[in-house]
């Protein structure tokens, strides 16, 4: 595969385009052949951070675009997720610990499980603000193919 | 977003006619399970599966439709596809709510 086979979508960061991007590129990796046993954690990991670009980073601002890079090799998915808006807090990744249950029906969490599932289901993660741009690298690896399924699902 | 009901003896069943619950829908979903499952019977079942994709946003509105029920009714869910069963195991979430393979495994009598 040698460098890999990319992919790229840019849209504006507004909850109706990331909705229909997400999709779009979820799909699309599993047509470049990324494989099914790995395609629910990228889906979910790429989509709760993409969220974030829209909920947080252009959060009281206009949005501008999203712009997502993906380069999958045989053994791993790189995908680079790139905004103009503000950065994250402090300039670091925040912490993925996920939103206690509480022990009451009314202290349930509605949210906070976005880092705690992007931290979970990735290799690795870095995140710089350079140059006015926020860029988030997310990372999967995966079993080689050829070795075969390590164990039946 | 389009929801359906369905009032059978003590159990409301309501329908999710999307594919997806996402962020750009988590606000719409919530309003509109306030709206169908006002007034109905004392169990509730979500039905999700048509639904095959479920972010942290989708996920925090079934939790909000749960706590508009109120604590004397009860949210079920039934049919989750395998990528919506591990958002609600990854999250826990699994612990709180009672999870049915099928509509039918929700409706099914309780077994001895």
């Amino acid at each position: 595969m040698g460098n890999g086979n990319c992919l790229d979508l840019s849209f504006t960061a507004t909850e109706a385009e990331a909705s229909v991007g997400i999709a779009q590129l979820s799909k699309g990796l599993e047509a470049q052949g990324l494989p099914p046993h790995k395609a629910s954690d990228v889906k979910i990991a790429l989509a709760e951070a993409i969220n974030n670009v829209v909920e947080h980073a252009y959060a009281g601002v206009t949005p501008a675009k999203v712009q997502v890079h993906c380069r999958l090799h045989q053994n791993w998915l790189d995908i680079l997720i790139s905004d103009t808006g503000t950065p994250l807090p402090g300039f670091r990744l925040p912490d993925g610990v996920p939103a206690p249950l509480g022990s009451a029906l009314d202290e349930l969490p509605e949210g906070g499980f976005g880092w705690f599932l992007i931290h979970e289901l990735t290799s690795d993660i870095r995140y710089e603000h350079r140059n006015g741009c926020n860029r988030l690298s997310l990372r999967f690896d995966f079993p080689n193919p050829s070795a075969g399924p390590k164990k039946a699902t | 977003m389009a929801l359906t009901s369905k009032i059978t003896d003590t159990t409301q069943i309501i329908t999710v006619h999307s594919d997806r619950i996402d962020a750009a829908m988590a606000i719409q979903f919530k309003e509109d399970m306030r709206n169908v499952a006002d007034g109905g019977a004392p169990r509730v079942v979500l039905d999700l599966t048509g639904v095959e994709f479920i972010d942290s946003s989708g996920l925090g509105a079934i939790v909000a439709s749960m706590k508009q029920l109120g604590s004397d009714r009860r949210l079920d869910l039934a049919g989750l596809h395998p990528f919506v069963e591990k958002v609600f195991r990854l999250t826990r979430m699994d612990t709180v709510f009672n999870l049915y393979p099928t509509l039918a495994d929700a409706l099914a009598p309780p077994a001895e």
